[in-house]
């Protein structure tokens, strides 16, 4: 798919898209048994994926922040995890980030973004414009996904890449997958 | 009545076994190794209100062994909402300890929300963890020692400790290490 296409709102967070099943297959392969997450529109089907697979546990945080350190925890205890947040939990985090630096904890945030195109509320733009900055800030590898058909392949190289190299890795989904919100609803 | 926090957090960490433990940064951390060094503490040094979100962690991790996290009021508050995340696994092998002086401590006795009448263990309540208690005495301790072991539901105990500093024991620093030596001797692997 071209990159510049919308995808039409009517669609917007309610079918699981192709690449949330991508997603999800690569949890499953890699042996990713819990994520954590403070919900999006643009997760809401890869959301819907994991609470229905028995292999899959998850938890709804109040934060952000805690999806750092339950990440941390679970990985002292030899469980992965994956988080599932947006862009505007990037800045929540900041400090909480120091964990895994300091004990190089691996660990995997897919962000949806907000604030990079069509965006309807202004809000949303200062910490999207800034999360990449802010992340290669705080020491994480960031991978971005423009392409639908290469979201597979980015989201298994950042586990690969978190587990086997113990770091924090951060890949970026452009608000262009997701499509434009529908404010007349 | 209070409790004096060195000898409580020495007994409860008595014959521990296991246990796995998280220690919240400043005073907590100092009292847990004050009462012995241990491969399986991890002293969190920062990240201050993530204490008890690493245990549920670990604890989610660990379903066989004991998993206690050993922290502050003024920790506890910073990330008071791991109380409604917690809640919804509510793992039998979690126990959080607060020892509540209604102080931070380590940057000059402010009080803390706590000592303007914040009830941590009336807010873990009210977040869905029935299991809490408030201890007032040393004596108590042994019983909540017990508990921990017992891995029969998701405590969280808040301990009335006396005002005042403590002696700043320091033990390791290094996170890698600190992590790294954890694991080890839970025999898992990085």
């Amino acid at each position: 798919m071209n990159q510049h296409t919308v995808i039409p709102s009517a669609d917007a967070g309610h079918a699981i898209r192709p690449w949330q099943r991508d997603i999800h297959a690569c949890f499953t392969a890699a042996g990713i048994t819990h994520v954590p997450f403070v919900p999006d529109a643009g997760h809401k089907g890869l959301i819907k994926l994991c609470a229905a697979d028995p292999s899959i546990t998850t938890t709804v945080l109040t934060t952000e922040e805690e999806g750092v350190a339950l990440a941390t925890g679970l990985w002292l205890g030899g469980r992965r995890s994956v988080m599932l947040m947006q862009s505007s939990g990037v800045g929540n985090c900041v400090n909480l980030f120091s964990l895994l630096e300091n004990c190089r904890a691996p660990f995997v945030m897919l962000v949806t973004m907000r604030g990079e195109f069509a965006e309807f509320n202004p809000w949303q733009i200062p910490m999207g414009k800034r999360t990449g900055a802010v992340l290669e800030l705080m020491d994480f590898d960031v991978y971005r996904a423009d392409e639908i058909d290469a979201i597979g392949d980015t989201v298994r190289g950042a586990i690969d890449h978190a587990f086997f190299s113990r770091r924090a890795v951060a890949v970026l989904l452009a608000q262009r997958l997701i499509g434009r919100k529908d404010w007349s609803k | 009545m209070t409790i004096e926090r060195r000898r409580a957090v020495a007994d409860l960490l008595a014959e521990r076994g296991d246990l796995l433990l998280v220690a919240g940064l400043g005073s907590p951390v100092y009292d847990v190794y004050a009462a012995g060094d241990h491969d399986l503490n991890f002293y969190n040094w920062g990240a201050m209100g993530s204490a008890a979100m690493i245990g549920l962690g670990l604890a989610m991790a660990q379903p066989h062994r004991p998993v206690v996290v050993v922290t502050g009021d003024g920790e506890m508050l910073m990330g008071i909402g791991a109380f409604a995340t917690i809640a919804q696994h509510r793992p039998p092998n979690l126990s959080i300890v607060v020892l509540d002086n209604g102080q931070y401590a380590e940057t000059g006795m402010q009080p803390t929300a706590t000592s303007f009448g914040v009830d941590l263990a009336a807010v873990a309540t009210a977040c869905g963890l029935p299991d809490v208690i408030t201890l007032h005495a040393n004596d108590d301790v042994a019983a909540l020692r017990a508990r921990i072991h017992a891995r029969s539901g998701t405590v969280i105990a808040t301990l009335k400790i006396a005002p005042g500093d403590q002696p700043h024991t320091i033990p390791l620093r290094d996170g890698v290490e600190i992590a790294g030596r954890f694991m080890r001797q839970a025999a898992i692997a990085p």
